[in-house]
């Protein structure tokens, strides 16, 4: 592929370490902030493999509103209860799960590795893209002609996802009647 | 020196980012923790579709991952909606706590 490098490698190194950072530290907000120097990594490899319009929708929708939601619920939650300073998991599940990933993984790179790709190349080379008006203008065009149908349904997605959020995390009648018994319990 | 970057590196390097991921979701206890980790697991699956697009010459993965943003901010939405209900309910943000089927 004919891309960089040195980019590559640097943004790939910046976000696996970043991502390991994610899982393996205690406190969820320093979690947080790991995530977005993914997000910020993962925009770079985008614009680097030439989806500009995804590398800027990344920085906007990932590093933007939904770390800034993230963190709003950490700060909300009180990260400084005891109830975040719960112990480590089993064992068993920790080595298990590690085995497992790292086994899928290997099969993975496996499969990357040897499977015979004979990419028969589609019309939208990068000089095509060019003579088009770029990757935004290509992106846009197809998305209000051939994908306008999961377009308008995507518009119905986010209404129903706003109106169950609020409906969920309310304070309602039976939450404060489900409280005593969870009290009860503890 | 590496000069030249095969495709291969680049769908190992999403696996890898997308079994972190994975692993983050089966070890962790936090649910916070969870979130996080699937939102790991998205961004891995969207950089394979644009890792394809780019390879194959074609705007469909592109536009996949377009809607893929789409639906994981409606999911992440849903999802801490979710958190601070059960915190609201059993105050603690443990996945292990979640056992109000069992009694």
């Amino acid at each position: 592929m004919d891309i960089s490098p040195f980019f590559f490698y640097l943004f790939a190194i910046t976000a696996v370490a970043c991502s390991l950072l994610v899982v393996l530290k205690k406190n969820p907000v320093s979690s947080a902030f790991s995530l977005v120097l993914v997000f910020f990594a993962f925009a770079g490899i985008y614009a680097i493999l030439d989806a500009h319009l995804i590398a800027a929708l990344q920085v906007f929708v990932y590093a933007g509103a939904i770390m800034v939601l993230f963190i709003f619920v950490i700060m909300l939650l009180n990260a400084d209860t005891p109830s975040f300073d719960m112990g480590r998991s089993h064992l068993a599940v920790r080595i298990g799960g590690g085995a497992l990933c790292a086994l899928l993984f290997a099969a993975f790179v496996y499969a990357f590795k040897n499977s015979i790709s004979m990419p028969t190349p589609g019309a939208f080379t990068p000089a095509s893209v060019e003579a088009a008006g770029g990757n935004t203008q290509v992106l846009s065009e197809l998305l209000f002609s051939e994908y306008i149908l999961p377009f308008e349904l995507t518009s119905v997605l986010l209404l129903a996802a706003i109106v169950g959020a609020v409906a969920i995390a309310k304070r309602k009648l039976s939450g404060d009647q489900m409280a005593p018994a969870a009290k009860g319990r503890a | 020196m590496l000069t030249q970057v095969e495709p291969w590196v680049v769908l190992s390097f999403c696996a890898l980012i997308f079994f972190i991921g994975f692993a983050g979701v089966l070890v962790r206890r936090n649910i916070l923790i969870i979130l996080m980790s699937i939102e790991l697991m998205l961004n891995a699956v969207n950089l394979t579709f644009v890792t394809f697009s780019k390879q194959l010459q074609s705007m469909g993965g592109q536009m996949s991952v377009f809607f893929i943003i789409t639906v994981a901010a409606a999911e992440s939405a849903v999802g801490l909606g979710l958190v601070i209900a059960m915190f609201r309910t059993l105050r603690s943000v443990d996945t292990d706590e979640i056992q109000m089927l069992r009694e």
